[in-house]
């Protein structure tokens, strides 16, 4: 079928689609190829040299370097503490605001705050709040049970502890708004059915919350792990640069350092790319147990 | 009615067109450099050169922590946006083989007198490779780290009677490294919330290499031969590996967040009364002397330079250079700019706004000398300065610095263990980028 001005449906489809698709090829699909081709190249964006072509050098020397195991190591750690802490903490906090309480808008408001500030905010308030000496906030308050102040950004036993906290106390209330959606959709017959038939509190949560809400919560844990794993910001700013030593620092943030500090352009290319192998990797096991999920719920 | 609208038009143009416009008005150079204040100094002094040529001069800030990043950004994507880069010494190496600054040789040689430039500066600030000949910059900015100190406490009779009595010397700034640890010693007081040095200990940027280096240096290192690159038995020598020990064990005498310190930290801890000394870049030292910045010890602080060690006496080198963008489009506006500021009268004036000028003469007056409280320790600190590698893979260089030294004096790793990873990863770094090649 042709308009009046005489483009078919197709083209007229394609008209609306087309500067879409461009500027996905172009910001999207371009860089992606053109990194996986640096990524078997030696190249440093910052040197006049053209790419020279060395196989998969670069791969081989990133999986055989032991510190860079190190940063998967630490990333893994970082992961698993601070996803672990917002899920058991936004979830709680969920259930507890799962219910009618005055104010009950406001405190929910207040609680989800921290989610909208700039993380490089974060990073900095929360530099101050941890300073090593009795100055930060944190010391202060636990000077009169402390013999000396905690070190928590100097420290290498406490420095990870403090990352997560602060990566904590920023995104628990994400996964307290997709648990309270969650919580919020359980139709409430099914509670009341369960009251009838005098059930704990303990069966109810075991046998209708939960198998209600976690499919929303996989897909919170996804989201949070997917980002948690590309953790740069907080660490840049709060512990500097993944301090003390290398106690910190996380694949995104030596990724930084060789991209843009080293200008290493084709390994920086390499590692993104193994990065991305292992998210994706994290993904389709969140994905595959979200579908089981779904099929027994 | 049109024909008037148009006449009307045409006469307004004319009019504007005959309004005298200097010949250079539409002309502007844009400078980049850290945000600090020799650079509100330079655009102040830039006020003369747009009263003589009527080109605008605009010196752009970047906070420094962001400073290396954005600019190298900027020539990696072949940017326009700076004339002029005013550039750590390090980056030399880099941004000549690299392209992104312009090869200076023969139009300094025509056209600057190199003699009237203290030669060491020319060297770190200009030259690469070192000792070629070829000009990449014109030192602007000429600095060295060095030390501020409590005169009123050094000076306090009560506290002269009981140092002299604890370490049979009498307290003056110290000298020497052994004085600088027993210094800071005797006032480390926790309890009042005094300490006796802050110094450089932070990962970021180049915090702790340039703290430490200079002790390392003193105590008998050294990065490496710089005719063969070959770096294992410098690096991680006796002496070095003494040096380490002596830094780490320094941090006991400095306020419990000190392994976080880089300049502003250090700054903030004496500004705040919080320590007796404290080891900063001299450039940074106005705001030590500013009453609004400094209520507490304004007008009770001394400097010196920073002290010798058992086997010499060396100290880490700041300041810039000045150099022209490869991307630039006004390059001859910015030599235009430059001719301008190695002046000796123009340099005199740099001085007093409070740069740290490279001109000979200048700098060896007393007029210069006497233009701050600071500037004669930083005088006397010129003989003695030294720098980091200038090699275009000296930042792969420096974050092995930054994070085993920082891995040492948190403890994660021995002095030894440290030095021995630096050697080994900067041979790594030197043969990879062929230097080892027949």
């Amino acid at each position: 079928m042709e308009t009046s001005r005489g483009m078919s449906d197709y083209q007229l489809k394609m008209a609306f689609i087309m500067p879409t698709m461009v500027l996905l090829i172009l910001m999207n699909i371009f860089p992606l190829l053109w990194s996986l081709y640096l990524s078997f190249h030696r190249y440093k964006a910052s040197m006049p040299a053209a790419p020279k072509f060395i196989g998969t050098r670069n791969y081989t020397r990133l999986l055989a370097d032991p510190e860079m195991w190190g940063y998967f190591q630490t990333t893994a750690y970082f992961v698993i503490l601070a996803v672990a802490a917002q899920f058991l903490i936004g979830f709680g906090l969920a259930l507890l605001l799962n219910r009618e309480f005055r104010y009950k808008g406001f405190v929910t408001t207040l609680l989800l705050l921290p989610m909208m500030l700039s993380p490089v905010v974060v990073g900095l308030f929360w530099r101050f709040m941890l300073s090593s000496d009795n100055a930060g906030l944190l010391n202060f308050f636990l000077s009169p049970l402390l013999t000396s102040p905690i070190g928590w950004t100097t420290n290498p036993k406490v420095a990870m502890l403090a990352v997560v906290i602060v990566d904590t106390w920023m995104w628990s209330p994400f996964m307290m708004l997709i648990s309270l959606a969650g919580l919020s959709a359980v139709p409430k017959y099914l509670y009341e059915a369960a009251d009838v038939d005098r059930a704990s509190a303990w069966f109810k949560f075991r046998w209708i919350t939960l198998p209600l809400v976690s499919p929303l919560l996989l897909i919170a844990l996804l989201f949070r792990t997917m980002d948690a794993f590309k953790m740069f910001d907080i660490v840049y700013v709060l512990t500097r640069e993944g301090g003390p030593g290398t106690v910190t620092e996380t694949v995104s943030m030596n990724l930084y350092k060789l991209a843009f500090r080293n200008y290493n352009t084709g390994k920086a290319c390499a590692m993104a790319y193994l990065l991305l192998v292992i998210i994706v990797a994290l993904s389709n096991i969140y994905v595959k147990y979200l579908n089981r999920v779904k099929a027994e719920a | 009615m049109k024909n008037v609208h148009t006449s009307l038009i045409v006469v307004l143009i004319a009019a504007l067109a005959c309004v005298s416009i200097p010949a250079n008005a539409q002309k502007a150079l844009t400078i980049v450099w850290a945000e600090w204040d020799p650079a509100n100094y330079l655009q102040e002094l830039s006020k003369d050169f747009t009263a003589e040529t009527g080109i605008a001069v605009d010196v752009v800030q970047i906070p420094w922590p962001n400073f290396q990043d954005k600019v190298f950004t900027a020539f990696v994507g072949k940017s326009d946006l700076y004339d002029i880069v005013i550039g750590d010494s390090q980056w030399l190496g880099r941004n000549s083989v690299g392209r992104h600054y312009i090869d200076m040789t023969e139009w300094i040689n025509a056209n600057i007198d190199v003699n009237s430039i203290y030669g060491p500066a020319m060297t770190a600030f200009a030259e690469y490779p070192k000792g070629s000949g070829k000009y990449w910059a014109l030192p602007a900015q000429v600095d060295a780290a060095g030390y501020v100190y409590r005169k009123d406490l050094f000076e306090a009779p009560k506290e002269m009677q009981a140092f002299q009595a604890k370490y049979g010397y009498a307290l003056a700034p110290p000298k020497t490294y052994a004085q600088l640890r027993d210094i800071a010693e005797f006032f480390t007081r926790p309890e009042q919330d005094l300490y006796g040095i802050a110094t450089w200990y932070s990962k970021e940027y180049d915090g702790i290499t340039m703290g430490f280096q200079q002790v390392m240096w003193s105590f008998g290192g050294a990065y490496g031969d710089a005719e063969t690159y070959k770096v294992n038995g410098h690096i991680n020598s006796d002496n070095a590996v003494k040096a380490l020990e002596f830094y780490t064990d320094l941090l006991q005498f400095a306020p419990p967040d000190a392994p976080n310190y880089y300049w502003l930290e250090t700054l903030n801890a004496y500004t705040a009364g919080k320590v007796a000394m404290g080891m900063n870049y001299f450039a940074f030292f106005p705001g030590v002397v500013n009453p609004e910045t400094n209520p507490v010890s304004h007008d009770k602080s001394g400097f010196f330079m920073a002290p010798a060690g058992p086997e010499g006496h060396y100290i880490s080198i700041g300041g810039q250079g000045m150099s022209i963008s490869a991307y630039s489009k006004n390059q001859d506006i910015a030599k235009q700019y430059m001719k301008w500021f190695m002046q000796k009268q123009v340099q005199e004036k740099w001085a007093k706004l409070g740069g740290f000028t490279p001109h000979k003469a200048v700098l060896e007056s007393d007029a210069f000398k006497m233009v701050t409280p600071f500037n004669e320790a930083f005088a006397a600190s010129f003989p003695y300065l030294r720098d980091f590698w200038a090699v275009p893979e000296y930042a792969e260089l420096l974050e092995v610095c930054q994070t085993n030294w920082n891995e040492a004096i948190s403890k994660i790793k021995s002095a030894k263990e440290a030095l021995d990873t630096i050697a080994r990863k900067h041979e790594e770094i030197f043969e990879e980028a062929g230097y080892y090649d027949e």
